[in-house]
């Protein structure tokens, strides 16, 4: 069995964020797994641009930005290895990948989680009816398209209004299908506002709120589907179905942290945010093993994806050289109106970054961060919305050791 | 006559309410940068935006290499410059930055390439 400080599962920007800074930080014996054939994780097929402006100060197509990680890694000569699937995680860190070369077992000091997340489907929000072909995630159909120079159809409805929904809707407009409009069964967008201008508005694809797909018909191939207004409870509203003939579906109906390895380890999950409980090190419930990027929380943007992944690279490193990092006692705790928070422990003496969404769209409010009853800290905010993640620094000086950290929304 | 513009400068999406009268801008209120009044200003006089696609290499790794503009073109030219894109060939490899057409349409804008395709072996 081999022994390496650390293994860092998945080769996509989170993991190649954290090999690079492991790697500054002095840490050598380290290896990334990756399961695709190629390092970039899910970059490679987001050819759009728009990424890297707040961390390059540019903005750039994903594989673009996802080359200048790839490009430092192989300047250090980082260890990587393609086409390893992790089959195995275990608590005391044993893992085990099946390769080309067969399986390949290590005994890892600490293990870096980067898994990513990966895309709800049909089948996870039951929508009735027959199956035929047709019917595909944003996801797919943009590999489908981007990857592999395939054309998924020509006349489409699109149900989700996520940003990968939005911009598929862009892509097959200038690849020459007609986008018949994108259906949202929320009251509100759940993708950023610049997507909605830039992906819908100025192509002329409507956007229709409180709606959503209540059949599919089509026996090979999809022929049509039934959409229907629904209640501010989300329930469709009977007498208003109305059949749009069509040969193509996309879901854009959101992300799910991909946490199978993590549970096989014995990581605690949180039920809010479906990635691990981690501490301000992102250190999971398991010492010595970290997560960060959408295996831990879905994220908008990548840069905060390696940001995040950078502090937990920093945490590991410290963890590495050490053998322990700080307790983390306190709790942070929310209102109603939050959906999730990471972290959700913290220990009170370090300088740490809240990340958090809110539940729904919220005008002229304030986030206020708590403990005993006293005002840490707190920010104003014209208009927050679930589309975009909320992130707070907070400085130790103003922490107390004793208490738990409530997060209120005000307004 | 107030109108409100999303910015698409930046990924935090401003909405920018704006006093315009034809072309002229009197006011801007709600965003956080300067950008957003360039933007406003943009939008009412001639709306550009950048695209990506994706162009086929032969002899690649990969069937396709993607593609984006170098400078951002007139809104009302995006499919005429699709068109274009889609008949570029390349042959592998080819690298990020490469430009795989200049100057296209004469609008001042490079076609480049923005993943790293190696020769098939």
């Amino acid at each position: 069995m081999r022994e390496i400080d650390a293994v860092i599962i998945g080769g996509g920007p989170a993991g190649l964020s954290a090999a690079v800074r492991l790697w500054e930080k002095g840490v050598r014996n380290l290896l990334i797994l990756e399961r695709e054939h190629e390092l970039g994780g899910i970059l490679r097929q987001c050819i759009h641009d728009g990424f890297g402006l707040t961390r390059f100060g540019e903005t750039l197509s994903g594989p673009e930005y996802a080359q200048r990680f790839i490009d430092l890694v192989e300047e250090y000569q980082i260890p990587y290895v393609t086409d390893a699937t992790v089959i195995d995680i275990t608590e005391d860190k044993k893992v085990t990948a099946a390769c080309r070369d067969g399986l390949l077992e290590i005994q890892a000091k600490a293990v870096i989680l980067t898994m990513g997340c990966r895309e709800r489907t049909r089948g996870a929000i039951r929508i009735p009816g027959d199956r035929p072909a047709g019917v595909y995630t944003a996801g797919v159909a943009q590999a489908y398209i981007n990857l592999q120079n395939r054309m998924v159809g020509r006349e489409v409805v699109i149900l989700g209004s996520g940003d990968i929904g939005m911009i598929m809707a862009r892509r097959l407009t200038l690849e020459g299908a007609h986008v018949i409009g994108v259906f949202e069964v929320q009251p509100y967008a759940s993708g950023l506002p610049r997507n909605i201008l830039q992906c819908l508005d100025d192509y002329g694809i409507p956007l229709h709120l409180s709606h959503t797909v209540t059949e599919i018909r089509g026996r090979e191939r999809l022929e049509s589907v039934v959409i229907s207004q629904v209640d501010e409870r989300m329930n469709p509203i009977p007498g208003t179905e109305k059949e749009y003939p069509c040969d193509t579906l996309i879901l854009s109906v959101g992300l799910i942290p991909e946490n199978e390895l993590s549970l096989s380890a014995g990581v605690q999950l949180d039920s809010r945010s479906k990635g691990a409980v981690v501490d301000e090190h992102h250190q999971t419930t398991v010492p010595g093993i970290f997560a960060a990027g959408n295996v831990l929380q879905v994220h908008d943007l990548v840069d905060f994806v390696s940001a995040e992944a950078e502090e937990l690279a920093d945490s590991a490193a410290a963890y590495l050289r050490d053998g322990e990092l700080a307790e983390c006692r306190l709790a942070v705790v929310t209102d109603g109106n939050v959906t999730h928070t990471i972290p959700q422990k913290i220990s009170g003496t370090s300088d740490f970054k809240l990340s958090l969404r809110v539940r729904r769209p919220i005008k002229n409010c304030r986030i206020r961060l708590v403990q005993g009853g006293e005002t840490v800290c707190e920010r104003k905010m014209a208009k927050a919305i679930p589309a975009e993640m909320i992130q707070i620094p907070v400085k130790a000086a103003r922490l107390k050791k004793g208490e738990d950290l409530e997060v209120k929304v005000e307004w | 006559m107030v109108r409100t513009f999303t910015c698409i400068m930046c990924p935090r999406g401003c909405s920018v309410t704006a006093e315009v009268s034809g072309t002229e801008v009197s006011s801007v209120e709600g965003n956080f940068c300067p950008k957003g009044r360039e933007y406003v200003i943009q939008e009412l006089t001639n709306p550009m935006r950048n695209i990506a696609s994706s162009v086929l290499v032969e002899g690649g790794e990969l069937p396709l290499a993607s593609v984006r503009l170098n400078r951002p073109i007139p809104k009302d030219r995006i499919f005429d410059v699709m068109a274009e894109i889609r008949k570029i060939r390349l042959t592998a490899p080819v690298s990020i930055g490469q430009t795989a057409l200049e100057n296209v349409l004469g609008l001042g804008s490079d076609v480049i390439v923005t993943k790293n395709v190696r020769e098939k072996h």
